[in-house]
């Protein structure tokens, strides 16, 4: 027996780079799709767990790779560079100005819409422990999963992103 | 066209005219019309797919110099 799931009603998407831009289209598209009504899951893997990274340091002990890691990757939405025009931070600044004057969200404010909505926030803990980031490095109302629980979700939806 | 309610979502950019509509018309009893006046030029097509896709009805819109005004009837 299958469970039944409108396929019409669900989105699901892969939060797979850590780019302010490419991080603002997932949540564009994440709490659009909610504000249409759709249940919408988003998976964060990789450079995207950076999205969900506190601003702060949760100073845990780790070995000194993982160390390393945690201070060379941007920490949460207001560190993330550009895909394009990065110019060494030069570029997510202009872009942020430019996003004020004409009035776009920024991406914190689109995470808190996006968790208001009921959007689903997944972190890979495959990727996670790659990359040595622990649960209390990132934001809190987060799901723990890995590829299985990826793929059912895909599975009972009718649009499936990889951004 | 009379409206139950009005929201005012001018100057806003994308998502948040369709984002606004949603969360107005959950506070609104099924019938019941929210009208929506709006700025940013993706929401002339947005509102009529927002309505589409969520079930609502999409009453009349039009537009009045840079504003774009839309009718929705909850369904």
């Amino acid at each position: 027996m299958t469970t039944e799931v409108d396929k019409n009603q669900k989105l699901t998407m892969i939060v797979f780079d850590g780019d302010l831009d490419k991080a603002m289209a997932s949540f564009i598209i994440a709490t659009g799709a909610a504000a249409m009504g759709k249940q919408v899951t988003m998976f964060f893997t990789f450079w995207g767990l950076n999205v969900l990274r506190k601003d702060e340091s949760a100073n845990v002990k780790k070995p000194f790779l993982e160390k390393m890691f945690e201070r060379m990757m941007p920490r949460g939405p207001k560190k993330l560079g550009l895909s394009n025009m990065n110019m060494a931070g030069m570029g997510p600044k202009v872009m942020k100005k430019m996003m004020k004057e004409k009035n776009v969200s920024s991406l914190d404010e689109l995470i808190e819409m996006a968790q208001d909505l009921d959007v689903k926030m997944v972190a890979c803990t495959m990727s996670m422990d790659v990359m040595g980031l622990t649960q209390e490095e990132l934001i809190d109302d987060l799901d723990y999963a890995g590829v299985a629980s990826y793929l059912s979700e895909a599975d009972e939806a009718n649009t499936n992103l990889f951004i | 066209m009379n409206s139950d309610k009005l929201l005012d979502a001018k100057g806003l950019a994308c998502p948040m005219p369709v984002v606004k509509t949603k969360k107005e018309v959950d506070q609104l009893e099924s019938g019941q019309v929210l009208e929506i006046h709006a700025t940013d030029k993706g929401s002339e097509s947005d509102m009529v797919a927002w309505a589409k896709t969520s079930g609502h009805e999409l009453l009349a819109q039009e537009q009045d110099g840079e504003t774009f005004k839309f009718w929705i009837r909850k369904a």
